[in-house]
């Protein structure tokens, strides 16, 4: 008997994991939902009313960096780009996007520190630090309300192509994927929270968990850490791929940044 | 970076009209009961007290504990009294001390 | 800064009012058998009746995490020169520290309503104790379940 079992038990995994996979389909578009749509009503009301939202601090500290001088170029971003609210407007919801010198896509974090290195001759921000995630907030809200718009070409394809495969591979300890979570059962329970379907429409964005604001890089991190994963490095091309993958997955949905998440 | 608070008084109001006051300020409220990764105590670092001003009296005032939430926002009400300034203070572990006004005018 | 001392005056003065107010043999319930939220509420507030009423602590039954939990403390008073909320004090039961916050209010508010957002160490209860111009407490009580998010970060 207890031969048999060990017998039955492998073929039974390839089964069930044939099932899983099976079991994976794209959430129809129309079907899209944004995690604020599951937040409390007291949750929705931060995000709502930029007094509330604590991320709108951040949003007031990257104006203030949008337009000091960096750098031994001694140049800051509105001596080149003007005025933020104009020609920032949908830059955020174009992002990751393809970066014709570095051959793939950059996140905007990336293509921040590039403008610092190449432009500013500043060194570049470390990631999650207090300016960067400025930055990338005040840049982002400058999206709000727009529809995220990654480009889909023969540059992007294989990079969110390459998302997509790292989006559904099983790892870590506990042999998940993101879709495991993300699309096979989202709407779920696990652990008393509703899983989300996992679009990121509002980063930076901030988590009442965390108490401060965070990028997408930093959400995804938190993922492997639960999926029990190694995680990547920041910066990782691994995490470009996922993120251009993501935003493609969530094309067309409504960019909340700043937004807040439990 | 200094600190940053947000805040919001309605810019008009009519002769003792309830007003709302929002106030939104960053700190990371340490709280002192946490342990860092160094197996040490985190020190507490906390805004201790809030109080605001309405042309020079006081009209709200707060004691803050390790227990509110880190970024402390704050709403309460006041009657619009006359055109004037108010004044919020923050004073906390540290040396911390921000002050910021928001003017306001009455029909 | 001075309108904390002034509270914290008047807080004393209700103390030894209240002791004042019992006789020698009269002693208080030993500590050890009250927990720490009514703990502390004693010592405040000493002996000095507390009525249920009038005070209503507005806090999502359920939350999914206690880092950031929002809530109103609302009193109900005319908030007339006469007859007005002077005080708000806001006990919890399990967090390392009973206080949560402490706020003075004048009839300058024109309604005792307070919103903010505070840390809850797991699911428990919170109280809390409006001061009157008129000298009576009253206080609102509820609790909080805290569940846990599934995929917590580690620490940074």
């Amino acid at each position: 008997m207890e031969k048999r079992l060990r017998l039955v038990a492998p073929a039974l995994a390839i089964v069930l994991a044939a099932i899983a996979s099976l079991a994976f389909a794209e959430i129809p578009l129309s079907q899209r939902r944004s995690g604020y749509e599951q937040m409390s009503r007291e949750v929705k009301a931060m995000q709502d009313d930029d007094t509330s939202n604590p991320a709108s601090l951040s949003v007031l500290d990257g104006e203030a960096l949008w337009t000091r001088r960096e750098g031994s170029a001694q140049k800051s971003c509105a001596d080149c780009h003007h005025d933020a609210e104009t020609s920032m407007r949908g830059v955020s919801a174009r992002y990751p996007a393809f970066d014709a010198a570095k051959r793939r896509p950059l996140d905007i974090e990336q293509r921040i520190n590039l403008c610092r290195t190449e432009k500013q001759q500043a060194t570049p921000l470390p990631f999650e630090s207090r300016d960067l995630l400025a930055l990338t907030a005040y840049l982002g809200k400058q999206s709000r309300g727009m529809p995220i718009a990654v480009i889909s070409d023969d540059d992007t394809k294989p990079f969110i192509e390459a998302g997509r495969q790292i989006y559904a591979r099983r790892q870590g300890q506990l042999n998940l994927s993101c879709q495991n979570c993300h699309d096979d059962n989202a709407g779920q329970k696990l652990a008393g929270v509703e899983l989300p379907q996992g679009h990121p429409t509002g980063y930076p964005l901030y988590r009442l968990e965390w108490q401060s604001l965070g990028s997408l890089q930093r959400r995804l991190r938190n993922c492997l850490f639960g999926m029990r994963a190694e995680p990547y490095a920041y910066g990782a091309d691994e995490y470009v791929d996922l993120e251009l993958f993501l935003m493609w997955r969530a094309r067309g949905m409504t960019v909340e940044t700043p937004a807040v998440r439990p | 970076m200094t600190a940053r608070a947000l805040i919001n008084v309605p810019r008009k109001a009519k002769r003792g009209d309830v007003i709302e006051i929002k106030t939104l300020i960053s700190h990371v409220m340490e709280s002192g009961f946490r342990t860092g990764t160094n197996g040490k105590t985190i020190p507490r670092d906390i805004i201790t007290s809030f109080a605001c001003t309405y042309n020079g009296e006081e009209i709200f005032a707060t004691q803050f504990y390790p227990a509110v939430a880190a970024n402390p926002f704050v709403t309460f009400y006041t009657i619009a009294t006359d055109n004037g300034t108010l004044a919020f203070t923050w004073i906390g572990d540290n040396g911390f001390e921000v002050t910021q006004e928001a003017k306001i005018v009455v029909e | 800064m001075d309108a904390m001392a002034r509270l914290l005056i008047t807080r004393r003065e209700a103390v030894l009012a209240g002791a004042a107010a019992l006789s020698a043999s009269a002693l208080p319930a030993p500590a050890a058998a009250l927990g720490q939220m009514d703990t502390a509420i004693r010592n405040v507030f000493g002996e000095a009746t507390i009525r249920a009423g009038k005070v209503t602590l507005d806090l999502p039954p359920l939350v999914e995490n206690g880092n950031t939990v929002p809530m109103t403390v609302s009193v109900e008073s005319p908030m007339t020169k006469d007859n007005y909320v002077k005080a708000i004090h806001v006990f919890n039961d399990k967090n390392p520290q009973p206080n949560v916050i402490s706020l003075k209010l004048s009839p300058r508010a024109g309604k005792a309503v307070i919103a903010t957002r505070i840390r809850l160490a797991g699911t428990q209860k919170l109280t809390a104790i409006a001061e009157m111009s008129d000298g009576t407490l009253w206080s609102g009580t509820e609790e909080v379940v805290v569940t846990l998010a599934a995929c917590l970060e580690d620490l940074p």
